[in-house]
């Protein structure tokens, strides 16, 4: 199991809440994960009902069997400036800069400078090791950005490492490589059984594979129960309609009768059915496109009561279920 | 501003609670409204909202041009913009359908012409490249174009895709060719984003810093300057140790190259940010019902307020409904089970034809005597049974979008909203633009004193 889990997806796949099960599955009977933040959205202390996270690592969760999860939002400015403190000990320096913007310049737009950076704090967290030997984390889990710029996100190292010849930013950037592209790390992508993110999936699968970026699985989010099954599904196009007001009056539900109440609820309820099937052919059409990316697939359910702390917890049980973890 | 929880309770009973409801032909059809400007979180639905609006507004009679940031594929082909050459083509297959005016033949030639729609879909980096081209003369817009700074802005790092859209908006608008302009917002990181980026870029490539980067000497000579030219020294240091010389210097010949050929982005970062302030501008926030991005949604009502924008309405896609909704989740789930459970409703009520409620026994159009085989009764009062239970689904969560909603109208009531029926699938041809155009307007509800002006 790779120690640095990325975890990427179309804006409104649910990257954020899978990325926390996750960190919260790998911390599962007393191992230590941290869940990382890089888009400054704060997602993660809005998840785990916690106020706004500091730029600083502090534990969030305790995992079932005694595990913990620890949350870390960072910021690229305040990271630059550690790493200016811990290469140059600039101290007041630092401060100067800053307030002459050349800090915020710096992680904006020099080019890649503030990727640099997020991937670097990630990096450094997963070779940190205590006074023992052992690494602090188990595992570090990232909340990264969007399919769409996930590529260029973990790559820019590289770029920088071409713009920057030479340097501690060239350096770092190479260092940073090294994790990325070796087994150590994994690249997941979350998706919805829709066109538009399962499409966004496949070309963002076939970029990370262009880069030597390791991809790692394919999580289908919020994915629908299934209600009716392949009979029903038959059935729903030809049943007499008489048979289903009958049906619904035996439930119960009133007269089955022209007019009854039983009856009046057949054209709805069949509508939704219809419906209904029509989303159902479109998830498969979907879940076969999923199939021929030979990657290892799992799939979440969508939370009938939407998504809270408890809920997170469910999806973190189903990872672990389906040997995520 | 702050909500009235009692209020809020009450209106969860109905279906709409009466918030404004924000009609989108009056908008479309003002001819003062030039710009629409859809912005909300990702995954909402803002490109087809954009692309459904064009479109109806178009085939209202207007001259429309929508600029899309990253249309699904099938919906960038069907509308012809799928070739990535950063001018708007125009859209085939739109049809005349005056509407709601009464010189219009729906569908005819002859109605009120002159409607067009085109579309185009924004590519980043060319922009960028004829901003450089038409300011600069060719040898330095050359020598920019090839300075590998340049290629690494360019070519997309943060925020460069929302000041490019702008850029592009301004250009459009500039052009004077449609009397209506609408504009879908990149998939920004998060709200503020795309509000941000034009003015950071804008003053970041302006900025003091960078002066002082590019021209010491100019400053050298001023009184009062002589700590800052220390600081300078300092920082140029640290930087150049930090990036490396090499990229140090090619930001600076970047910069002032770009500084002497254009008259400052700054300059070009507000045009574009009073251009969103002014009058016929009208923002849409876009958002699905979901606790998710309907947050983001009212962070972004706030935020346009604070910033003097003029935002028109919320619209709220992707709203589920149902039928039956007078059949509750509870009454269904328990009509499901009784179903599910035959062998002690067969046992207690013996006969078949007995387990049917009283008033069926009208055997003259007689549905009992269709019920002769045992087997196919199981299959439809299986069907029946998952009919409720899909059913239970569905009013559990139009309860949950409902109280989302209502959350959000309790905190904003003053946004008109409009609500869009969900559909089952994906929207990739003009038809289904149209259709989503059709339910956009089809908003009136039962509510009859709500007017909605822009």
């Amino acid at each position: 199991m790779s120690r640095l889990q990325v975890v990427s997806g179309k804006g409104g796949t649910g990257k954020t809440t899978v990325a926390a099960a996750l960190a919260l599955a790998l911390a599962t009977e007393g191992k230590r994960t941290l869940l990382v933040e890089v888009e400054g959205r704060q997602g993660i202390a809005q998840l785990f009902e916690t106020e706004a996270l500091p730029y600083e690592e502090r534990k969030i969760a305790v995992a079932p069997g005694g595990g913990e999860v620890h949350a870390l939002a960072i910021d690229p400015e305040l990271a630059l400036l550690d790493y200016l403190q811990m290469f140059y000990k600039l101290g007041g320096a630092g401060r100067a800069l800053n307030k002459l913007g050349a800090i915020d310049f710096a992680t904006t737009i020099a080019p890649g400078l503030r990727d640099v950076l997020l991937t670097g704090k990630a990096c450094e967290a997963v070779r940190r090791k205590d006074k023992a030997g052992r690494f602090v984390y188990d595992y570090v889990v990232m909340d990264a950005p969007p399919t769409g710029r996930i590529t260029r996100f973990l790559n820019v190292n590289d770029e920088v490492a071409g713009l920057a010849k030479i340097g501690p930013i060239h350096n770092q950037a190479q260092a940073v490589m090294r994790v990325l592209k070796s087994p150590e790390t994994a690249v997941h992508l979350v998706t919805l059984l829709e066109e538009m993110p399962v499409q966004e999936t496949a070309d963002g699968i076939a970029e990370l594979r262009a880069a030597r970026l390791p991809v790692g699985r394919v999580i289908v989010n919020m994915v629908r129960p299934q209600v009716l099954d392949a009979t029903d599904l038959d059935l729903v196009g030809t049943v007499p309609r008489s048979a289903v007001a009958q049906s619904l009056s035996a439930a119960g539900l009133g007269g089955a009768r022209r007019g009854g109440n039983a009856e009046k609820l057949v054209d709805p309820l069949l509508a939704q059915a219809a419906e209904y099937t029509e989303r159902y052919a479109l998830e498969e059409e979907q879940r076969a496109v999923l199939g021929e990316l030979g990657l290892p697939l799992h799939e979440l359910p969508l939370l009938a009561e939407g998504m809270d702390l408890a809920g997170l917890y469910e999806l973190a049980t189903e990872l672990r279920k389906q040997g995520m973890s | 501003m702050t909500p009235d929880p009692a209020h809020a309770k009450d209106a969860a009973r109905h279906r709409l609670s009466p918030a404004r409801v924000l009609d989108v032909d009056a908008l479309l059809d003002d001819p003062t409204t030039r710009i629409v400007v859809c912005c909300g979180s990702g995954g909402v639905g803002k490109t087809t909202t954009a692309a459904a609006l064009g479109l109806r507004a178009a085939e209202r009679g207007r001259k429309v041009v929508v600029l899309t940031i990253d249309p699904a594929r099938r919906l960038a082909q069907s509308m012809g913009i799928d070739s990535l050459d950063n001018v708007p083509r125009r859209v085939k297959g739109t049809e005349d359908r005056g509407a709601s005016r009464s010189d219009s033949v729906e569908g005819g030639g002859g109605s009120r012409a002159g409607g067009e729609l085109h579309a185009m879909m924004l590519d980043m980096k060319r922009t960028f490249d004829e901003v450089v081209e038409a300011h600069a003369d060719p040898e330095r817009a050359a020598a920019i174009l090839a300075n590998p700074f340049y290629q690494s802005l360019s070519a997309g790092f943060a925020g460069t895709q929302e000041y490019m859209a702008m850029e592009k908006l301004g250009q459009l608008r500039a052009r004077d060719e449609w009397d209506l302009i609408v504009v879908d917002t990149p998939p920004s990181r998060s709200a503020l984003d795309f509000l941000d980026a034009p003015k950071r870029l804008g003053s970041f490539l302006d900025g003091r810093l960078i002066r002082l980067l590019t021209a010491p000497a100019k400053l050298g000579g001023r009184a009062g300057m002589a700590f800052l030219n220390v600081g300078m020294s300092i920082m140029t240091g640290t930087l150049g140790k930090l990036l490396g010389g090499q990229l140090l210097k090619d930001v600076q010949t970047f910069v002032a190259a770009m500084d002497t050929t254009f008259g400052g982005f700054r300059t070009r970062a507000d045009a574009t940010y009073k251009l969103l302030q002014a009058p016929g501008t009208a923002f849409l926030v876009v958002a699905a019902p979901e606790r998710d991005a309907l947050r983001e949604a009212a962070y972004f009502v706030e935020r346009l307020a604070a910033e003097d924008m003029p935002l028109v309405g919320l619209v709220l896609n992707r709203v589920h409904g149902s039928g039956a909704d007078r059949l509750s989740a509870e009454r269904a789930l328990a009509a499901a089970e009784n179903l599910e459970e035959p062998r002690i409703v067969d046992q207690e009520g013996g006969k078949a034809g007995l387990r049917n409620s009283p008033d069926t026994d009208d055997s003259s159009e007689s549905p009992a005597s269709e019920r002769h085989s045992p087997g196919a009764d199981r299959d439809i009062d299986q069907l029946t049974a998952g009919l409720l239970r899909l059913h239970a689904d569905r009013m559990q969560l139009l309860s949950r979008e409902q109280r989302t909603r209502d959350r959000f109208t309790a905190r904003h009531p003053e946004v008109a909203v409009v609500e869009v029926a969900a559909l089952p699938g994906d929207v990739h041809d003009l038809a289904g633009l149209r259709d989503i155009g059709d339910r956009l307007a089809a908003n009136r509800p039962e509510l009859p004193e709500t007017p909605a002006e822009a």
